[in-house]
């Protein structure tokens, strides 16, 4: 085997991965035009080692998140600034994981920084290519030692990244249904509402092929988690039956929670964290985890490749991971923490408020979309794990209904 | 050196469209021609399939953004027209504060705006919800959601592109011209028709081009104000590009669209004259 090919095939040592560079470098500019595929090899462990030894803390991490994930005070970040002296820069920036990628990919490929040092992704197919393509920073443990101590034990065992390699959850959250109690003055408690000829036109379901996917097949009995292409086809059936009896209004993004709230749709596939934001404002919505299930989906932080601050965003995601800042965040986010203690901590605070700060407090202590119990994390199911050739099939087989 | 000057001082301008159209365009059509995917990366394959798969798959949503916008412009063209002709004779001093009025709503950004319908025409939302509380209206009448909501919504964000170009045709129309006309016993009817209209249609022809290409190609409008079967091919591209990766079949139809646009707009240039219009635009 000549030099070149065994470059090609075997990188064994840093030399060679160099090598390989260069002449992936001289391919890319032969085949100008050319999209290179970026499939890369877990790193060795000697190799992140080394990559964290090289690096310094810098007094300055660039944090993305979603929008309604961070107290409007930013009182977890200032918190941190304060202790540590490293100052922040928070962008909302992320709307859904697709576009993201989509936006990000480009610039990953090309070996540039996106200008964040940590990032917040949803677990699913985009968060799968960011890993597969080498775009993610793999983590220190020993610098989260507020994690090893903190996080739940569920929150260490994932399937999409076992070991906590490349991240950890920010948070997690339910899909359900959420209904305007104005309009729908039955109780909801089943996902055969949503398929409901009485309630035509006024359904909103979600445009993601996962998340619609997902409930086509809980509708079913079909556990996303072990479904096959023969169920997402029957999915796709009930799902297209829906939509041709006019009882679909929208396939929506973020914006299903507006509509809701508005009236426009009556039910609508939702987030958990969203619909109680929106009951504290005092909108007339209500959220249900359907008897048949829902899914549950986690927000991971992680650290993106060529991003200038990875010991500041690393030192960063350990702080969140204090009872203290997870129960502060959380009491604003309302989503499900992945810090145990926080729950002791609202309570503690639930004891000492007054009025209708106390009912709040209760309210979330007791709430079993923020403290899920066994018993109902029994009811939720995860999204599949797909490899590229199964995502294009799943991906076209709920497009062809929600982009008719 | 004198003669090369204008070549010279063109230098920037080719150079600004060599890198920012043609390289784009090559890259495009060579990406449309690859098969791959984007973990393993694409090859060049020279798969002119993709473009038939394309068309097959989304031919549906291809027809029915050349239908939607050809809709709003019709739709433009039988409100700007007026709007262009009565700011260019009537107008009087004011005129420039009419323009304005027309340009105001731009300052505001595209997908803002048609947010603000959105929250305008809700079901229950400040107009239907009040004709609804008057008992004008039956509780189910909605607009959101239906073609009619996205056509107009392409109406109404593209409207000021078709009104511009008419009114500045119109504006040049020397008014001794129309009273000759009439001098020479034609109706106001027959002046209108064979003396100004002719004159505006180059305003007409810039008009149209400048609102049915891009309203064609819009995907704004229908995610907004779209329901379950409005989805156009703007939509569809930005999927298959953002949410899929699947570069080819995006790249694919983009160069469909704009082929389908261009045939378009050659055999309208040839039904209207080009060469007079051009003509007359050149003035």
């Amino acid at each position: 085997m000549n030099p070149l090919m065994r470059g090609m095939t075997q990188p064994r040592t840093r030399r060679d991965v160099f090598r390989l560079a260069g002449y992936s470098a001289a391919g890319l500019a032969v085949a100008a035009c050319g999209v290179q595929g970026q499939k890369a090899a877990p790193p060795k462990a000697d190799a992140v080692a080394d990559y964290w030894a090289k690096q310094k803390k810098n007094g300055k991490v660039v944090f993305a998140n979603w929008p309604e994930y961070m107290p409007e005070d930013k009182g977890p970040l200032e918190k941190f600034k304060q202790d540590t002296g490293i100052a922040y820069e928070y962008k909302e920036v992320i709307q859904e994981n697709a576009e993201f990628f989509g936006k990000a990919d480009p610039v990953l490929r090309a070996g540039q920084s996106l200008g964040y040092d940590i990032v917040v992704m949803t677990n699913g197919i985009q968060l799968q290519h960011m890993i597969e393509l080498g775009y993610v920073v793999p983590l220190d443990h020993a610098k989260l030692p507020n994690f090893q101590a903190n996080a739940g034990q569920k929150y260490k065992e994932r399937s999409y990244d076992p070991g906590n390699k490349y991240t950890v959850p920010y948070t997690s959250g339910v899909t359900g249904i959420a209904y305007n109690t104005e309009f729908v003055k039955d109780k909801i408690t089943s996902i055969e509402s949503l398929f409901d000829p009485k309630y035509k036109g006024r359904v909103g379901m979600m445009s993601d092929a996962q998340e619609i996917g997902n409930f086509g097949m809980i509708a079913l009995g079909i556990d996303p988690e072990k479904s096959s292409e023969a169920d997402w086809r029957k999915a796709g059936e009930k799902l297209k039956a829906q939509r041709d009896a006019g009882i679909v209004r929208k396939y929506y993004d973020q914006s299903y929670i507006d509509a809701v709230a508005k009236g426009d749709v009556w039910l609508t596939m939702a987030w958990s964290g969203d619909v109680f934001q929106r009951q504290l404002a005092g909108e007339p919505v209500e959220f249900v985890v359907p008897a048949e299930g829902g899914t549950i989906w986690t927000d991971n932080m992680l650290i993106p490749k060529n991003a200038a601050n990875p010991v500041d965003a690393l030192m960063l995601m350990d702080y969140l991971y204090q009872p203290a800042v997870a129960a502060e965040l959380d009491e604003f986010i309302q989503y499900v923490t992945p810090v145990a203690a926080v729950r002791d901590l609202l309570r503690e605070k639930a004891e000492s408020a007054k009025g209708e700060d106390k009912k709040a407090l209760e309210d979330m202590i007791d709430s079993p979309l923020m403290f899920p119990t066994e018993a109902d994390y029994a009811k939720l199911r995860t999204y599949t794990t797909l490899t590229t050739q199964q995502e294009q099939v799943f991906n076209q087989i709920f497009q062809t209904i929600t982009q008719a | 050196m004198k003669r090369l000057t204008p070549y010279l001082l063109a230098l920037p301008s080719w150079m600004w469209l060599a890198i920012f159209l043609v390289v784009p365009m090559v890259a495009m059509a060579s990406v449309s021609l690859q098969t791959g995917n984007a973990i393993d990366g694409f090859a060049m394959t020279f798969s002119f399939s993709n473009y038939g798969d394309a068309i097959g798959r989304y031919s549906t949503q291809l027809l029915r953004s050349l239908l939607y916008g050809g809709l709003a412009t019709v739709a433009m063209l039988v409100i700007g027209y007026p709007v262009a002709y009565w700011i260019a004779f009537k107008g009087g001093r004011r005129k420039a504060m009419y323009l304005f009025l027309l340009l105001l709503p731009f300052f505001v950004s595209f997908v803002l705006r048609t947010i603000s319908w959105n929250f305008l025409l809700s079901d229950n939302g400040i107009l239907l919800g009040t004709l609804k509380g008057w008992g004008l209206l039956p509780a189910e009448f909605h607009v959101l959601a239906t073609t009619f909501a996205v056509v107009g919504g392409l109406t109404y964000n593209f409207l000021p592109f078709m009104i511009l170009p008419i009114y500045v045709s119109l504006e040049r129309v020397d008014p001794r011209v129309v009273e000759a006309a009439q001098d020479l016993y034609a109706t106001r009817a027959a002046a209108f028709r064979r003396v100004v209209l002719p004159l505006s249609l180059p305003g007409v022809f810039a008009g149209v081009l400048m609102t049915f290409v891009p309203a064609t190609a819009d995907p704004i409008n229908a995610a907004i104000l779209g329901g379950t079967s409005n989805t156009m091919i703007g939509n569809i591209i930005q999927t298959e590009y953002l949410t899929n990766l699947d570069y080819p079949t995006a790249s694919a139809l983009s160069f469909t669209l704009m082929a389908v646009l261009l045939v378009g707009i050659f055999i309208y240039a040839r039904a209207l004259g080009t060469e007079n219009v051009l003509e007359a635009a050149a003035r």
